[in-house]
């Protein structure tokens, strides 16, 4: 091609225009532009489903789960909430599960949902008192607070102490376990994306952008992020109770810093603030470390050396790279 | 004066560590009055400001709304009785086109508890709010991203997101600051239909050519104390005032 004579020319297409008038059912070729994007993760997660094998089956579980607590991370950062600490979510998520199972003895079908709602409340409850905290002081207590209650559980020896409780009852079956996270997982991406992009959603977002205009306005901030919190912790909790009855066990890794940090990582490799890219960071960076595994220890330097190319390279996250990409045209236009 | 103001300040102190930031300060303004505030920098003006609006609590002293003690209630309480502010640093959320800016306050409970729980359409009633303050419709201003808008609109904007609070009384610090006459000129309309609509406003301010010209009455403070209070004439020929802007002998 004769460069001399073209040049590439970009465009970008109003998107809004596009999508929010019943225009978008003028052609089908305007239908799949705008339906594309939101199938892909239905149809995608359903064909992986069936033709995985047993062992990758597991490995979308915990995928799976990872991409619930980095939604659950990125809903709490669009907020003005940075935590180090989603361990806490899981882990209370996971006690409160393994509890009402071997004390009560109560079906996995009880206690995922309770465990959902009241590990929500009591990790909301931990967090109200420093919710005045902003950035780093926030951050600080939810790092903090996973480590004491392991420490606590190690102490007291309740709950099964160090050596957890085991023989829990299971899901009834590995189709149940895997089609009920991938329904959940969503649930999760499609139900709160809705909501952070309503009027409620703005205000959260209004609040990490400046808190005090947010209140200016007559609204109690403190009051919408103890709801965020309540929607963050909660979707945590069920990540918990639900790996609990995968493993059959419960114990002190649940409130291991792995569950705290991978969410972060996996937010910043797909891109923050849209959900979507927290939950494609996680099926990027889960499988990536299975398959680092035959390398043995040096799984975890070739991990750290991934990351540290991929923020260089694209800064913005995977899903920002392809969502600005698929709302480009490109052509080489002839120049006069 | 009418009988009960609508606000009354009295025996106002803030002290921030050992500085007097406000010393016995007392001032009331009647519903429907346009009270003009002025002092030289760091005179108290916008920590009585803060005070007022609950961004920060008093030392001391009393703060009363149509007869409600108000002291030390946190902000939003204070807004959804009627009491809406701009900032002196505008605080937009920049990542944000202008007109999704208004949404904030449109949602805010007092909005609700006025219009009944029916908001309308909010984008549609942001438009036009901020059509009001000379975001014009035709140049789709308000569609810009507050990052990319010029100082003078950043202030409209702030100007618009107390309006749309539907306060009863507004609290402007120093709306001028940083404007071009021009823009300036732009604006005192603004302000004189919102009195019309019987608002009470309260204006502090360091242009105070255009301030006279549409203020009622003025107080003047220095150190954190009242030094004069009446007409802007009155205000500007008393000698501590003068001594206040420009030093004594």
């Amino acid at each position: 091609m004769d460069n001399e004579k073209k040049r590439k020319e970009r465009i970008d297409r109003g998107i809004k225009v596009r999508s929010s008038d019943v225009f978008a059912l003028t052609s089908w070729r305007e239908m799949l532009y705008l339906s594309a994007p939101r199938l892909l993760p239905v149809v995608g997660l359903l064909i992986l489903s069936i033709v995985l094998s047993h062992y990758w089956q597991r490995v979308l579980l915990s995928v799976s789960v990872f991409a619930l607590l980095a939604i659950s991370w990125d809903i709490l950062a669009q907020s003005g909430m940075v935590s180090l600490g989603q361990a806490l979510f899981f882990g209370t998520g996971a006690y409160f599960a393994g509890n009402m199972n071997h004390y009560l003895g109560w079906p996995p079908s009880v206690t995922i949902p309770l465990a959902t709602i009241f590990g929500g409340l009591l990790c909301t409850l931990f967090l109200v008192p420093v919710l005045r905290l902003r950035g780093i002081y926030f951050s600080m207590v939810t790092l903090v607070l996973p480590l004491m209650l392991v420490r606590i559980i190690e102490a007291t020896r309740i709950f099964g102490g160090t050596e957890g409780l085991s023989g829990l009852s299971p899901l009834p079956n590995r189709w149940v376990e895997l089609y009920l996270i991938i329904a959940v997982l969503l649930a999760a991406l499609f139900g709160f994306r809705r909501l952070m992009n309503s009027d409620y959603g703005l205000v959260l977002k209004g609040i990490n952008d400046n808190d005090r205009s947010v209140m200016n306005a007559g609204i109690n901030i403190y009051w919408f992020k103890t709801q965020a919190l309540f929607i963050a912790s909660a979707i945590g909790a069920f990540a918990g109770a639900f790996m609990t009855h995968v493993y059959m066990f419960v114990g002190m890794p649940v409130f291991a810093l792995d569950y705290s940090i991978l969410p972060i990582a996996a937010a910043v490799v797909g891109g923050m603030g849209t959900l979507a890219g927290s939950m494609l960071g996680a099926f990027v960076l889960v499988p990536l470390s299975e398959i680092l595994r035959p390398l043995g220890g040096l799984r975890i330097v070739f991990y750290g050396l991934f990351l540290v190319v991929f923020t260089v390279a694209v800064p913005e996250g995977i899903f920002h790279y392809i969502q600005r990409k698929y709302h480009q045209f490109e052509r080489w236009v002839e120049v006069e | 004066m009418s009988p009960s103001p609508l606000l009354k300040v009295s025996g106002l102190y803030k002290n921030f560590g050992g500085v007097q930031a406000i010393h016995n300060l007392n001032f009331e303004i009647a519903e429907g009055e346009l009270l003009g505030m002025i002092g030289p920098n760091g005179s108290g003006k916008t920590t009585a400001v803060n005070l007022i609006t609950g961004f920060v609590k008093p030392t001391e002293g009393e703060i009363g709304y149509r007869g409600k003690n108000i002291t030390g209630w946190p902000p939003y309480k204070i807004v959804r009785l009627g009491i809406a502010r701009t900032f002196q640093m505008v605080k937009p959320f920049y990542q944000l086109p202008a007109y999704k800016n208004m949404i904030i306050p449109l949602y805010s409970p007092r909005v609700k508890k006025i219009t009944g729980g029916k908001y309308g359409d909010r984008n549609a009633v942001a438009l036009d709010l901020l059509e009001e303050v000379g975001f014009e419709r035709d140049a789709f201003v308000a569609y810009k991203a507050a990052s990319v808008l010029p100082q003078g609109y950043l202030k409209r904007l702030e100007l618009a997101k107390a309006i749309a609070l539907q306060p009863d009384l507004i609290i402007l610090d120093e709306l001028f600051s940083g404007l071009s006459l021009a823009e300036v000129a732009s604006i005192v309309p603004i302000i004189e239909k919102l009195r019309q609509q019987g608002k009470t406003i309260i204006m502090i301010e360091h242009r105070l050519k255009e301030l006279f010209r549409i203020a009622d009455r003025v107080i003047a403070l220095n150190y954190g104390q009242k030094i004069a209070d009446g007409q802007a004439a009155d205000v500007m020929d008393s000698q501590d005032v003068k001594n206040a802007y420009l030093g004594s002998e």
